[in-house]
């Protein structure tokens, strides 16, 4: 990989000692062992939702862009199994993870990305924008670093209403050269405001390497707002677990803000429209995938612990397969909006003509 | 009637705003301890203290956005922008985030936000910031734009516009701050998307907004007096929504059109009106719509020259004796 500080010779020994030691961490050991076989089906749900709509995006069924989350299944599996009901989650484009781990339901995903009527954002947002505000999941961004200062707002919001909760603001490695996140890390710094930006670091933004792309330790410019940072592997749920546990605790304690970069990678291209042969070899990519794939890291550690065995993993695989074919079949068989639907959802106030107060005109021809 | 500024009237609103609803906060650059840059905010923060009356850095496109992201967990943040000439740091927060979130949320996701400040020339501050962007605003479909003229119109249209669900952003005039008018005692509302017939007529209409209201009235009088001419002139008060009812009921009386706008030419929001109007009342026009706007340039900053570049009552008196020639 081309990333400056994680070479994957210099942190093996150290990340493999580690990691016995992160399923002892205090959020980790406390999990049942359904609990961590929940964990383990999230991360392989994600997975199999997204081979799926690969399959159904080559079938054109699917418009547009696809930004495949394959290899980064245990950042959002891991910091969203931390939430509690006041703790918000927002992300960029690259938000299936995100969505099918606070508990989306995958039917109304795969509809939106066939753009669906009864698709999680009725078919308005696509693969891009997937909400669902009822599980504290705010998006589903297109700009690239343009919901940092939203998720930043998610944490002023909790705070002024007194609520002990937390905001989880995801974004690239390659947002953080966005001057927003830049001015939101500010704000949330002087302002002490219960957020932590997880900078998803897969190395790449689009063809163009963080080597290529960045100055400097990426969570380190967090240190220039005077917030606390850290690192760690993106490819141990349960080093994530444990990381993520810490800043979040200082963020619903204490009301202070952090800068957490987790190391991990994609095996896909940026898009499914990028055919990944520009900018890496394919020998990086196996390396990871062989050495380093979350699933099969914690599947391997499950069945060490005897919380899984062959059988089990079968056939939670068998049912991760079905749910993603019954949520393509749904999402074959439902309705496309009908052009009636274009000017809805626009206004609040067009929606709710009841209570609509103004007058005049809200559309034109 | 008491008699307030344009600035207190907009004061007024907030503080009664401020009072009825916990949930409205009022943010912005020097907006508590200075006592706002254009003093709008002067007293609020002795009042109601820095939890509800916060000072920002210099940051627009973190802070809005960042009250875009509060309110969509139901805080209604007013927001101040020095001057409306600075949305362009925070373009993508406004126009991407506060305009489409609803949308693209298929309808899961409100955003009652806030956006005010001063969007105007003629103060010889050159040409970043004399900016005028509601045609640039309105153009975005989930936003409303609300453009007030008198002191009255801007207290009622801004308590009803910290009350909608909807996006609402709110160009005032560093000029007209210091105008006086009656206004209103309490809580009286402005219902956005009514235009208002500042004066009734019988020969011309002139559609406008903000200080061209001022503009067109007092040429409005002198066509009275000098040429014998009867002007009606109707003051759009909001953008979008927009009353085209009213304009056209007016074009059915007067039967000629002058719009009146400070904004450059191209794709302005004249040219919508002249479109509408051309396209729903095509067959009461007597003569072809005429429209006075900026002189297509950046803002000059020469003091003279500048009253010349925008529209002023010479300029409308003499648009408006093209129209009727
Ligand atoms: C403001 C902006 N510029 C450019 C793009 C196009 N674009 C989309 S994703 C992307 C790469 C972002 O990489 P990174 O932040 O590392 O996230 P990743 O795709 O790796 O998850 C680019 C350039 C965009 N969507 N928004
Ligand atoms: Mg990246």
């Amino acid at each position: 990989m081309t990333k400056k500080t994680s070479t994957t010779a210099e942190k093996k020994p150290e990340t493999a000692a580690k990691s016995a030691g992160f399923s002892q961490a205090p959020i980790n050991a406390g999990l049942s062992g359904e609990q961590k076989i929940g964990l383990f089906r999230t991360m392989l749900r994600i997975r199999r939702f997204e081979e799926r709509s690969l399959r159904a995006y080559q079938a054109k069924k699917i418009g547009g862009f696809l930004h495949l989350y394959i290899g980064q299944e245990a950042v959002a599996a891991g910091c969203c199994s931390l939430m509690g009901k006041d703790d918000h989650v927002i992300t960029a484009y690259r938000d299936h993870g995100h969505a099918i781990a606070v508990g989306m339901d995958t039917k109304g995903l795969m509809a939106e990305l066939y753009g669906k009527a009864t698709g999680c954002s009725k078919g308005k947002g696509g693969s891009m924008h997937y909400f669902d505000p009822t599980r504290n999941f705010w998006g589903g961004h297109g700009i690239v670093g343009g919901q940092i200062p939203l998720g930043t707002g998610l944490a002023y919001a909790l705070k002024y209403q007194g609520k002990k909760g937390a905001a989880m603001a995801f974004m690239g490695d390659g947002a953080v050269n966005q001057g927003a996140v830049h001015e939101a890390y500010n704000l949330a710094s002087l302002w002490n405001l219960p957020v932590v930006f997880v900078i998803e670091n897969n190395g790449y933004s689009m063809g163009t390497s963080q080597e290529r792309s960045s100055a400097g330790e990426l969570a380190q410019r967090a240190a220039g707002y005077d917030m606390e940072w850290g690192q760690c592997n993106g490819h141990d749920v349960y080093e994530v677990r444990a990381t993520m546990d810490k800043f979040l605790s200082k963020a619903r304690e204490q009301s202070r803000p952090s800068t957490v970069e987790i190391d991990t990678y994609r095996y896909r291209g940026h898009s499914v429209a990028d055919p990944d042969n520009t900018y890496r070899s394919k020998a990086e990519i196996e390396e990871y995938r062989r050495t380093k794939d979350p699933i099969q890291v914690f599947q391997d550690q499950l069945v060490a612990a005897k919380v899984l065995d062959a059988a089990i993993v079968e056939k939670i695989d068998a049912e991760a397969r079905a749910e993603a074919d019954q949520a393509a079949d749904f999402a074959e068989a439902s309705p496309f909006p009908t052009p009636d639907d274009i000017q809805k959802d626009v206004y609040w106030e067009a929606d709710n003509p009841s209570e609509r107060k103004s007058h005049g005109r809200l559309f034109f021809e | 009637m008491p008699v307030l500024t344009y600035r207190e009237a907009i004061r007024h609103a907030l503080a009664e705003e401020l009072e009825r609803d916990p949930n409205v906060v009022v943010m912005g650059e020097e907006v508590a301890q200075f006592n706002g840059a254009y003093k709008v905010t002067e007293g609020l923060l002795a009042k109601f203290g820095p939890k509800r009356i916060v000072d920002t850095p210099i940051s627009e496109a973190g802070f809005i956005g960042m009250g875009v992201g509060a309110s969509m967990l139901g805080v209604r943040p007013v927001m101040e922008l020095m001057f409306w000439s600075f949305y362009s740091v925070a373009f993508d927060q406004i126009l991407n985030n506060a305009a489409n979130v609803r949308y693209m949320s298929g309808g899961q996701i409100n955003c009652p936000i806030v956006i005010r400040g001063p969007a105007n020339g003629g103060t010889n501050v050159g040409a970043t910031h004399s900016h005028t962007p509601e045609n640039v605003l309105a153009n975005h479909p989930g936003v409303k734009v609300v453009v007030p003229a008198t002191p009255a119109d801007a207290k009622g249209l801004l308590k009803s516009a910290i009350r909608d669900n909807d996006p609402v952003f709110f160009l005032e005039n560093t000029i007209l701050y210091g105008d006086k008018g009656e206004v209103p005692e309490g809580d009286v509302l402005v219902p956005l998307g009514r235009a208002d017939v500042k004066r009734a007529g019988t020969d011309l209409t002139i559609v406008t907004y903000g200080r061209c209201v001022l503009h067109s009235l007092a040429a409005a009088e002198l066509l009275a007096k000098e040429h014998d001419v009867s002007v009606e002139v109707v003051d759009l008060r909001t953008i979008r929504p927009l009353d085209i009812d009213t304009v056209l009921a007016s074009v059915a009386k007067t039967h000629r059109v002058l719009i009146v706008e400070e904004q450059k030419p191209f794709a302005s929001v004249g040219s919508q009106l002249a479109f509408m109007i051309q396209r729903e009342a095509f067959d009461e026009l007597d003569a072809p719509i005429h429209r006075l706007a900026t002189i297509d340039a950046p803002a000059i900053y020469s003091p003279p020259v500048e009253v010349e570049q925008l529209p002023n009552p010479r300029r409308v008196l003499q648009a408006a004796l093209e129209v009727l020639a």
